[in-house]
């Protein structure tokens, strides 16, 4: 047996199958499954049901529905929560493609509110002021698919063993500045591909070492990669950027800031949509990065303070 | 066909590496289908599941549409899962204004016609030309198909609960079109199927 056709295995035994007549919402499979559904396409933070449409018509494969972009968020300060539900409900009326919206950390009554909206996935995003700084929302209590950063592999499990159907990298959010999504791209790749190579002795005290379940350190072992997609997010800005992070191993991108705050959103929308695609070929990239207008200025991270980075939020 | 068949899986958005996954176990050749040259080379095509909206886009931007339309009239055998199931559809319902399709199945397809995310659900399936019993059948965001016309067949029926008698399952001539996501569950009757539709055994 292939190791592509185990993982195809693990992935039907390792869920619970409907027991018998009833259907079942919110199952592993359903989340994971939904998760899977959004590979190879551009998901596009909006702050407007205007937004919405563009990033919709720019072939964008969901949106995020959040207030600010994570930029001004930066540059407001103050506590940054879950949006208006007015705001929410605006951008699912005016597109179709699934809809995302963010939570804090831990805040688990914002996650609640999402749900209720009928959000199709929601990010328990660092981006966000953290509302508990020893937990994460239990993912496994909602219907709702949750995506969570990780900047490294002990993060990203311990993501998935509280419930998680996708893993992104934190990057650093709303900076324009691609450096730390590669880092973290390059640490989660890098410690996966270690796994592979311990025998089961060793595994125990992998897991142990980036405290994760074991179960779940032992199965990324075999599959050589996640139990569930893996994206990039955190500061791409440009095609580049985004063929980039698929080349370093990520299924697709998140885009924040870059597209709205840049000079053409529409046109930057669709180079990184056919950037993603096309991650392999350098002359697409090329064709699609001609004039583009201006990309987001952008902040130098040596310009950051440690208090204003949002990487280093969640446990 | 003595040599296996090669089976292209459209790579515009979505789970295409799942459905290559499949394949591969089943010991068929598959590869990803990005460009309009790349259709000349397949023998058979897996439109996989995605956002039928995002992948018709697409298709018509990168100049896939009538190059899939041609093949489609000219025999080529297709499998399409949900997102998939929506481009084979001659007629949709609750697409966005303009929404192309590849067409090929005299069918009305109701786009996300089971609700949202949070209404995405696991079922069985009873299923025509495949052993076995029901299939566990994972459905996301999922269509259904409304109405069929003469020339196709129903294969499958949501077997249990509310969503009873829901078609989810049909094949026309060369055409084969599930509202959910057999490359999600392990369960491989449904791509089998496919594969001898491909070397003319089904």
């Amino acid at each position: 047996m292939s190791a592509q056709n185990l993982e195809t295995a693990t992935v039907a035994n390792a869920n619970t199958a409907p027991n018998s007549a009833e259907s079942t919402v919110g199952t592993t499979r359903v989340k994971r499954g939904m998760a899977e559904q959004l590979k190879n396409g551009v998901i596009m933070d909006v702050v407007t049901p205007e937004q919405a449409k563009i990033a919709e018509d720019a072939g964008a494969v969901a949106v995020m529905a959040l207030e600010r972009v994570p930029a001004d968020i930066r540059k407001d300060g103050g506590v940054a929560r879950m949006s208006d539900p007015d705001m929410i409900d605006g951008i699912i009326e005016a597109v179709s493609i699934p809809v995302m919206a963010k939570a804090r950390i831990g805040h688990f009554v914002e996650a609640q509110v999402l749900e209720s909206l009928g959000v199709d996935f929601i990010d328990e995003s660092e981006v966000l002021t953290p509302a508990d700084e020893a937990h994460h929302i239990d993912k496994w209590a909602f219907t709702v698919p949750f995506v969570c950063g990780a900047t490294s592999i002990g993060e990203a499990l311990r993501r998935i063993a509280e419930g998680a159907a996708m893993i992104r990298s934190k990057g650093e959010a709303g900076t324009g500045n691609v450096v730390e999504a590669t880092r973290h791209m390059r640490a989660i790749r890098s410690e996966i591909r270690r796994l592979g190579t311990l025998d089961e002795t060793e595994l125990f005290d992998a897991a142990k070492e980036v405290r994760a379940p074991y179960d779940i350190v032992k199965e990324v072992a075999r599959l050589g990669k996640l139990p569930v997609p893996l994206f990039s997010a955190g500061g791409v800005a440009t095609p580049a950027d985004a063929a980039m992070m698929r080349q370093l191993g990520a299924e697709s991108v998140f885009v924040g800031s870059g597209i709205f705050k840049s000079g053409d959103p529409a046109k930057r929308a669709d180079a990184i949509v056919q950037a993603v695609l096309h991650y392999n070929d350098p002359s697409v990239i090329a064709k699609v990065s001609r004039g583009l207008g201006t990309a987001m200025v952008g902040i130098n991270l040596d310009d950051l303070d440690e208090t204003e980075r949002y990487a280093g939020r969640g446990w | 066909m003595s040599v296996p068949p090669i089976i292209g899986v459209l790579a515009l958005q979505g789970d295409t590496a799942e459905h290559l996954r499949v394949l591969d176990g089943l010991g068929v050749p598959g590869t990803p289908v990005l460009r309009p040259e790349h259709i000349d080379e397949v023998h058979g095509l897996i439109i996989p599941g995605g956002e039928s909206t995002t992948m018709a886009k697409l298709a018509v931007r990168y100049e896939l549409m009538e190059p899939l339309r041609k093949h489609v009239g000219e025999g080529l055998p297709v499998y399409g899962t949900c997102a998939g199931m929506i481009m084979l559809a001659d007629r949709i319902l609750d697409g966005i204004e303009g929404q192309q399709s590849i067409g090929g199945i005299d069918m009305t397809v109701r786009r996300n016609a089971f609700g949202r995310q949070t209404e995405s659900f696991e079922a069985q399936v009873d299923i025509e030309d495949t052993d076995g019993g029901p299939l566990d059948a994972v459905f996301i965001r999922a269509p259904w198909v409304e109405a069929v016309g003469d020339r196709v067949r129903v294969l499958g029926k949501i077997a249990h609960g509310e969503r009873t008698g829901r078609i989810v399952a049909v094949r026309q001539g060369a055409l084969l079109a599930t509202s959910f996501h057999p490359e999600l569950t392990g369960d491989t009757r449904i791509h089998r199927l496919f594969v001898d539709m491909v070397k003319g055994q089904a």
